[in-house]
């Protein structure tokens, strides 16, 4: 019984309260017998406790429960009247019941009383229903002498029992009926008549029991009492200011130099934090409670698609805030319902691929780092990162030549980019497209995050981290314009700091839009002063701080005047006349007790232009093959050629802006190399390709050596995908990025150039990628 | 019309409004203000209210009223709404009074602005006219 601990806890709560039910709807009946409503409720709620008696393996409880339900089915089709007899036997069976459940509290088992008399008068009540035999009514067998004929005279008037109350007479009597008599607190006013029906009653009193025991009140209906969540959010936002109010008193407490002081702050705060910790912990439930139904998910799923699957489930017990519970609920059964589906494989493909025809989808959850990670593991197929790749292309996710670009990582996480899946068919259960991106997008919203792995023909394993509570979150302080902001740790990826002498080279300018060179990765950068129209601090004597964060896919730069540490903050939402703001998420109290507020990172990014709304969350928002776009223009690198000439390229084809020195290129081949990221990447010279390309074959080929002689000491390459993996292009130098909608013409083409057009007052050359790599 | 009500009397320069005494939760001195970039010009900022936080509402900028002087303290009159408390910034707190046999009337029909549509009322007390406020308005953002 231990291993169901946790069931039996919740049965015995459960039975208690349906328990408690009965006793008051017996008595309804007895007095108004025909209320067929109320009939109806008994029924089912003995039926529930039979059930669920079952369920737990109590033989005894359940052979009670199920004759008391006898009696009342055939009470319920009205074969048999509801009477003063049947409503004592009820009451004994609620009684026996009530003594077994506190048995099992006690002792783990139901006790070895015997109820078979109970049970044989429920069963004669039931062929005879005891309207004729009144007076065998509440006492089956051998009626005592000096009990009354009438059964009347066991409703006696509530005096003579000793001011127990008076709709519980009938019931209290019963229960003394079946109780083990030598235990019971002695009742010395109702020592009189009913004292002798009832110590002629119990058959033999059954059990022993040596302690004295309470058998109405127990354990777990005691120290459990249902309570309003919004009473514990209440409790939770107050101890929140309280933390709060205690970190001010430990800021003044270091001025004064009474230890006596210091002593009680000390105490203070050690109590505030196993306040907050027990508060915490009421609003945390396991996350059991959200699982329970995924094995049954799991099977019929398996049993649909003719597929064997074996669920483990691992850290039940793992608690997280009751509202972060249900939040996970969809997200979960959907990822399970992905797993089943389309990354177990049918047992007849397992089998040829030497697994196990019995597949495996294990959840494991735990603590980590003040997160819980819940681990969804499948040993199936895994996911084919080719079809991927083809899907994105397909579904204009990513180009082509980004798709060529992009790591295993970063193909797998396309998968949690919209509209896409990569099952092949679509099945009953899943695979209509809308998947992964909703899991994301509803872990997201709670803070957490989604991570997958996956190895071809091995499995995948879906990592989603959960943080244990939304109502305080660790969050990063910065400053602006003089006033504080937090911004929470979950969109913030890392901090960058330019020191003043090199600010103003470190900070490039694309067309006025200020880039970082992080790591090679450009990095656009917002202002916050900027985006929140705060004055604008002169900076360029200064040191300068960037906050590198995520907002959906993109990466982007916040600079602030000032980074200050982190804090765990109460998050607290805006009133109305403020809901419009979007780039705030809420405010808070600090510790000082001034009100900061939370920035949004998403809406301050989309304030910022870096993601646009719905679009942003696919990587490329247009598909891009050289062709003009229909309507509102597309963004391109201008540069020079290295013999001259203004060219451009789409950006969309372009990845990086690299700049390599002439010595670590490599020729091999006839081709120019360099070694990049681990990979080979073939390096065109522009114009000289361009030169090339309209001279046709005539020309003689410039031998290698030479061709790298022309190269400049440093090279500027402009790392495109092409559709044969990347590529690197020569250029002489990178000149801007604009955006416009370019209407060309033909007329001055040459191979190797889309169309020419004017751009910036001088003729460009809009080169065709796909012609130069060929 | 018999209005038995007590209201909640202030100023901003000389005029005098009123609110209805039953929605004023309290009347505080000025708070450290934080300031909502991007918000509504009648949006002041954000105060903390023992551990609530609450919007502070500009009512000269409600009003469409010129600024207060910069070293003119202002006071916070919090008010209940739907929606928590909001406080009213306005220059000075006056008297409560209660206006219970006040002949009340209607707000002159040449009241143009912001205030044609807050004013609910006018009572002639002695020697000044007393707006009367109505507080869900009050706290409005305009055009919402």
């Amino acid at each position: 019984m231990s291993m169901n601990n946790e069931i039996v806890r919740e049965f015995l709560l459960e039975a208690h309260e349906n328990l408690s039910l009965l006793d008051s709807d017996l008595v309804i009946l007895e007095e108004r017998p025909t209320e067929k409503g109320t009939l109806a409720q008994v029924f089912r709620t003995l039926h529930s406790i039979k059930g669920t008696a079952g369920f737990i393996g109590l033989p005894k409880l359940q052979a009670v429960a199920h004759a008391g339900e006898s009696l009342l089915s055939r009470l319920r089709d009205g074969e048999l009247r509801f009477n003063r007899s049947i409503a004592t036997a009820l009451l004994q069976v609620v009684d026996a019941m009530r003594f077994m459940l506190a048995s099992i509290e006690k002792s783990g088992n139901e006790g070895d009383g015997d109820y078979t008399s109970l049970i044989a008068e429920l069963d004669r009540l039931r062929m005879t229903g005891g309207g004729e035999a009144a007076g065998s009514a509440a006492v089956p067998e051998s009626p005592p002498p000096a009990a009354p004929a009438v059964p009347a005279t066991l409703v006696l008037p509530p005096r003579a029992f000793g001011g127990v109350d008076f709709p519980r007479a009938s019931e209290r009597e019963a229960s003394e009926m079946t109780m083990p008599l030598p235990a019971m607190p002695p009742l010395p006013a109702a020592s009189a008549m009913p004292r002798e029906t009832i110590q002629a009653s119990p058959p033999a009193p059954p059990t022993v029991d040596e302690e004295p025991f309470e058998p109405r009140p127990t354990a777990v209906a005691d120290t459990n009492i249902r309570v309003d969540v919004t009473l514990l959010d209440k409790l939770m936002t107050l101890v929140g200011e309280l933390v709060l109010a205690r970190n001010q008193i430990i800021r003044y407490s270091a001025s004064y130099g009474d230890t006596g002081f210091q002593d009680a702050v000390q105490r203070l705060s050690l109590l505030t934090t196993e306040l907050q910790e027990s508060v915490m912990k009421t609003r945390m439930q396991p996350i059991g409670n959200v699982w329970n139904k995924f094995p049954r998910i799991v099977r019929d799923l398996a049993v649909g698609c003719q597929k064997k699957v074996r669920f483990e489930m691992e850290g039940q017990e793992t608690e997280l805030d009751k509202t972060l519970i249900e939040a996970i609920r969809d997200p979960l059964t959907h990822i399970v319902r992905n797993a089943v589906d389309h990354g177990i494989e049918p047992p007849d493909v397992r089998r040829e691929r030497g697994k196990p025809e019995e597949g495996r989808l294990r959840m494991h959850a735990f603590h980590e780092g003040g997160k819980v990670i819940i681990e969804i593991q499948d040993d199936g197929g895994g996911i084919h990162v080719e079809r991927v790749r083809e899907r994105a292309i397909q579904n204009k996710i990513i180009s082509p030549q980004e798709a060529a670009l992009l790591s295993h990582a970063e193909l797998l996480r396309l998968i949690l980019l919209p509209g896409f899946s990569t099952a092949e068919k679509v099945t009953q259960f899943s695979g209509r497209g809308v998947g992964m991106d909703v899991v994301r997008t509803n872990i997201e919203k709670i803070g957490g995050t989604v991570d997958l792995e996956s190895v071809e023909g091995q499995g995948t394993t879906i990592r989603t981290k959960i943080p244990l509570t939304l109502a305080i979150v660790p969050a990063l302080m910065v400053s602006s314009a003089g006033q504080r902001y937090a911004i929470p740790q979950v969109s913030l990826v890392e901090l960058v700091r330019v020191e003043s002498e090199h600010a103003s080279t470190a900070i490039e300018s694309i067309q006025g839009a200020p880039v970082y060179r992080l790591r090679g990765n450009l990095l656009p950068l917002v202002d916050l002063n900027e985006q929140l129209g705060l004055a604008i601090a002169q900076r360029s004597d200064r040191d300068l701080n960037i906050v590198v964060l995520q907002a959906e896919d993109r990466q982007f730069g916040l600079v602030v005047d000032e980074i200050r540490d982190t804090e765990e903050i109460v998050v607290k939402p805006l009133q109305k006349q403020l809901k419009g703001l979007n780039t705030f998420a809420g405010a808070t109290i600090l510790g000082d007790g001034r009100v900061a507020l939370i920035l949004h990172v998403v809406g301050l990014a989309e304030r910022a232009g870096v993601i646009s709304g719905v679009k942003a969350r696919s990587l490329v928002q247009h598909q891009t093959s050289g062709e003009q776009p229909a309507d509102q223009g597309e963004s391109y690198l201008i540069f020079s050629g290295t013999l001259g000439g203004q060219m451009a390229l789409p950006l969309s084809q372009v990845a990086r802006l690299e700049e390599i020195p002439r010595e670590s290129m490599e020729t091999v081949g006839g081709r120019q190399v360099v070694q990049y990221r681990g990979e080979i990447l073939p390096l065109v010279d522009v114009s000289r390709q361009l030169d090339r390309l309209s001279l046709g074959s005539q020309t003689v080929e410039a031998s290698a050596r030479d061709r790298v002689a022309e190269l400049p000491e440093v090279a500027q390459v402009v790392v495109c995908g092409g559709g044969n993996g990347p590529v690197g292009l020569v250029v002489g130098q990178i000149l801007d990025v604009v955006h416009a909608r370019v209407a060309g013409s033909t007329e001055w083409n040459r191979p190797g150039v889309l169309f020419t057009a004017v751009v910036q007052e001088k003729v460009t050359e809009f080169v065709d990628l796909q012609s130069l790599v060929r | 019309m018999t209005l038995s009500q007590q209201y909640c009397t202030f100023y901003l320069g000389d005029q005098c409004f009123g609110l209805d005494v039953l929605r004023v939760q309290e009347i505080i001195r000025q708070q450290a203000m934080t300031c909502v970039p991007l918000a509504h010009r009648v949006v002041r900022g954000l105060i903390n209210l023992r551990g609530q936080i609450v919007t502070a509402i500009d009512l000269r900028r409600r009003l469409d009223l010129p600024d207060r002087a910069e070293d003119c303290e202002a006071i916070n009159v919090v008010v209940h709404t739907d929606n928590g408390a909001v406080s009213l910034i306005v220059d000075e707190i006056g008297d409560v009074v209660d206006v219970t046999v006040q002949p009340f009337e209607r707000p002159p029909e040449t009241l143009s602005g912001p205030a044609r549509e807050l004013v609910e009322g006018v009572y002639k007390l002695p020697g000044k006219l007393l707006l009367i406020l109505n507080p869900d308005l009050a706290v409005s953002i305009p055009g919402n």
